[in-house]
């Protein structure tokens, strides 16, 4: 791998890769994310393999493994280029009439294209799948286009060039600038304004700062985070590089997943792939900015990825959250300012300075700007990774894009954010995707795990399945959530055995504040934001469990 | 290091910048109930008895006295309604472990806990941690530390270091708010059973 010295040379080398491409010679990129993966996606690519050699095609036909395309429901997914033809629940046995037909014949196979259950109506496209067209994929749509393995292909979409942009035409103070005035809002859960936190961060005192990737993504039914990193780890990691210019960093963790060998694997090629091109590590382009990443597993514990325990973690302690009077910001890790972004919000970073602050405020609401990425699963008929503009309507995403509901039942209720978030009725299904306006009617977007309920769905059953969640998950230091917990976790139980008491609605009440009030870190200040919200919007059934008991 | 001008409790107090408002309160003679404190330790934070209203900027906030640094005309107000009724809480679950502890029944009194509130389940525990922390912290021996997470930690003696160490020092036996005695069953339990076969 030759070392890149200076922009001319990235641009060099770009072309270079560009010109040994042919834009009209097939590629077949074969998702192999998790979920595909697990559906027997590993035997399909094996098959295109095989097919490709037993027809002497080496040289004419090229095979892409790819991270997750995002419509999991029909996976195993792959898709033809030039024409992006989008075949669904391929198998192996398949493969033989593929090359031969579509790739050789350039005629789609009827069969193995999306139809539509409602319609019968047939779509070969990206363009044309309903679950596809609807979205608007700015983060996640490279993912079919790349094999997270090789930085060429991210250096063929244009990779690196808001890195080159931002160490040879921008002062670091500019890049936060423009940070701030695209008003991004952390992904990882709470909102946070990220050119704020990068400001806090790059004011503070001290020569040595840590920034970080929170890919723990630990929240249940969450499963964006992955499908980013996993299949495009480099548009993460230039993000991490241009933030820790803009912060003065030059010590960078990416904190994940000790469970996802594939994530790691991927996150580990791309970091030595980079740095091997030398846009990491010492003197990166040529600028005289030098910056490097390790890379750390996290503990399998949900607590784990809040702020302050995560930094505990990276230190080589118990994930403990510490209380965050000071903030992590200022004093982090080893307390020096360590500034945390989640993988999504990293991602936005390239693309922001690419096309300018005013093009990604132009993008999503008056509050919540640019794209959001959503694990939607649950009730719904298209399960997947969905990528759309802040400000769609939850109707848009469930029925436009989600399929609406299986099996002829009716919506009932939508929760987001996992543990720490709220149900809302279906009664509010044209609320926009918006951190604000979610957070006011007490269902918070957390990191965007939407989970859809019908009409079956037992709204104490969801608040007790998180508590019960949380039981284990949190980390037990402090009283009013760990007993907190166990209490209403007790009354749940009860409740749902039709054992429930006089008395039972208000304890919980009461239980839920003292932790909203009293607990240490985040997790316990909002564990029964799912009791609280069901509580209010479907108060009838505790209290109706209650009577029938 | 600087002086700071706070007021607690409608008195204007003068204390030294860095400390926390517990020693703040402290150092003025003003008390806030604590379980899991020790001024040879870090502070913790775990029991949040000592939660108070402070006002900042316009704004109240609760937060553990502790460990919140005290900050030029920080307003504190070590009871309030909000503050009593947490401690109230905070004390009828902990009872709920430790029915019998001196400290507990002490100050379920002040603030009118009922300690019948939550079935009982004693396990003589309150998880302050502070047999874990004066071990590790002041005596440098991590003879006894916290196992498992969440509504399933508890407090073991490490029976190898145990075996050594503890017999001659017990320094952390009298610093339990619950019943001194309970770290010497644990103490007891480990070394008689070593391999957690209990
Ligand atoms: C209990 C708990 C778990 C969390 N887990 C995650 C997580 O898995 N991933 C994540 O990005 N943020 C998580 N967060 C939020 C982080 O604390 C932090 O706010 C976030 O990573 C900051 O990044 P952002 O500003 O880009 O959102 C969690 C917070 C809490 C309280
Ligand atoms: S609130 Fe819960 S998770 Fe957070 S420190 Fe307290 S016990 Fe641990």
């Amino acid at each position: 791998m030759p070392r890149i010295n200076s922009p001319t040379e990235l641009e060099e080398l770009r072309k270079s890769i560009l010109s040994k491409r042919d834009p009209d010679r097939p590629c077949i990129a074969i998702c192999a994310g998790t979920s595909c993966l697990a559906l027997g996606n590993d035997r399909v690519i094996g098959a295109f393999e095989e097919e490709i050699k037993k027809q002497s095609l080496e040289a004419k036909v090229d095979i892409r493994a790819t991270g997750c395309h995002g419509f999991c429901e029909k996976g195993p997914n792959i898709v033809i280029y030039p024409e992006e033809i989008c075949y669904m629940e391929v198998i192996p046995e398949g493969v033989s009439d593929i090359i031969s037909q579509t790739v050789l014949g350039k005629k789609v196979i009827d069969r193995l294209i999306y139809t539509d259950p409602n319609t019968g109506e047939k779509a070969a496209h990206q363009s044309e799948i309903p679950f596809y067209k609807n979205q608007m994929r700015h983060l996640i749509g490279n993912n079919t286009k790349v094999d997270p393995k090789s930085i060429d292909d991210y250096l063929a979409l244009g990779g690196y060039s808001a890195l080159s942009k931002s160490l040879f035409e921008m002062t670091p103070e500019q890049v936060l600038e423009e940070i701030k005035k695209a008003n991004l809002r952390g992904r990882g859960g709470g909102g946070f304004p990220t050119g704020l936190k990068w400001e806090t961060a790059r004011n503070a005192p001290g020569e040595k700062k840590y920034v970080i990737v929170n890919a723990h993504e630990g929240e249940p039914g969450a499963f964006m985070d992955r499908a980013l990193f996993t299949g495009n780890p480099h548009s993460v990691l230039e993000g991490l590089i241009i933030g820790a210019y803009a912060i003065g960093s030059h010590q960078g963790f990416i904190y994940t997943r000790h469970d996802t060998p594939q994530l790691r694997n991927n996150i580990v090629v791309a970091l030595t792939q980079a740095e091997g091109y030398g846009l990491l590590g010492e003197n990166i382009l040529g600028s005289g900015f030098n910056f490097n990443v390790e890379v750390h597993l996290d503990i399998g514990i949900f607590v784990s990825g809040e702020s302050s325990a995560l930094m505990r973690s990276i230190e080589g302690k118990t994930p403990e959250p510490r209380p965050k009077y000071i903030r992590t910001a200022v004093s982090g890790i080893w307390e020096k300012p360590s500034n945390l972004n989640n993988v999504e919000t990293w991602a936005n970073v390239p693309q922001i300075i690419n096309n300018g602050s005013e093009w990604y405020t132009s993008i999503g609401t008056e509050r919540s700007k640019g794209t959001k990425l959503i694990s939607l699963s649950g009730n719904i008929c298209n399960t997947g990774v969905v990528e759309v503009p802040m400000g769609t309507s939850l109707r848009e995403i469930v029925y436009d894009i989600g399929g609406g509901i299986p099996n002829g039942k009716k919506l009932k209720a939508i929760h987001f954010g996992g543990p720490l978030g709220g149900s809302i009725p279906a009664s509010l299904l044209d609320t926009p995707l918006d951190f604000d306006e979610l957070a006011k009617l007490g269902a918070p977007m957390g990191a965007g795990g939407m989970l859809v309920m019908d009409e079956d769905t037992n709204m104490v059953d969801v608040a007790r399945f998180f508590l019960n969640f949380l039981t284990d998950e949190s980390c037990g230091k402090c009283v009013p959530c760990r007993e907190g917990i166990r209490q209403m976790l007790k009354i749940l139980t009860n409740i749902t055995q039709g054992k429930g008491r006089e008395g039972d609605v208000a304890l919980l009440e009461e239980l839920a504040e003292v932790a909203g009030n009293a607990s240490l870190c985040a997790l316990g200040r909002t564990s029964s934001n799912p009791l609280l919200s069901t509580l209010y919007y479907f108060r009838d059934e505790y209290e109706g469990i209650k009577e029938n008991g | 290091m600087g002086e700071i001008l706070l007021q607690i409790d409608g008195r204007e107090v003068k204390v030294e910048e860095g400390m926390t408002i517990l020693e703040a309160a402290q150092s003025t003679g003003i008390n806030i109930p604590t379980l899991c404190y020790h001024e040879k330790l870090e502070p913790y934070g775990a029991c949040r008895i000592c939660t108070v209203e402070v006002e900042t900027g316009g704004r109240t906030n609760l937060v553990a006295a502790c460990l919140y640094p005290v900050q030029e005309n920080l307003v504190v107000m070590t009871r309030s309604e909000k503050v009593d009724k947490i401690r109230k809480m905070l004390l009828e679950l902990m009872i709920a472990h430790a029915p019998e502890a001196g400290a507990l029944q002490e100050l379920a009194q002040e603030y009118g806990a009922n300690k019948d509130r939550f079935e009982k389940e004693p396990s003589f525990c309150i998880l302050c941690g502070l047999c874990v922390r004066y071990c590790a912290e002041v005596k440098k021996k991590n003879a006894v530390g916290f196992v498992d997470r969440g509504g399933r930690r508890e407090v073991i003696f490490i029976p190898e270091i145990a075996a050594k160490e503890c017999w001659n020092c017990k320094e952390c036996f009298p610093l339990c708010p619950t019943e001194a005695l309970q770290a010497g069953y644990l103490l007891t339990e480990a070394l008689a059973f070593p391999s957690g076969n209990r």
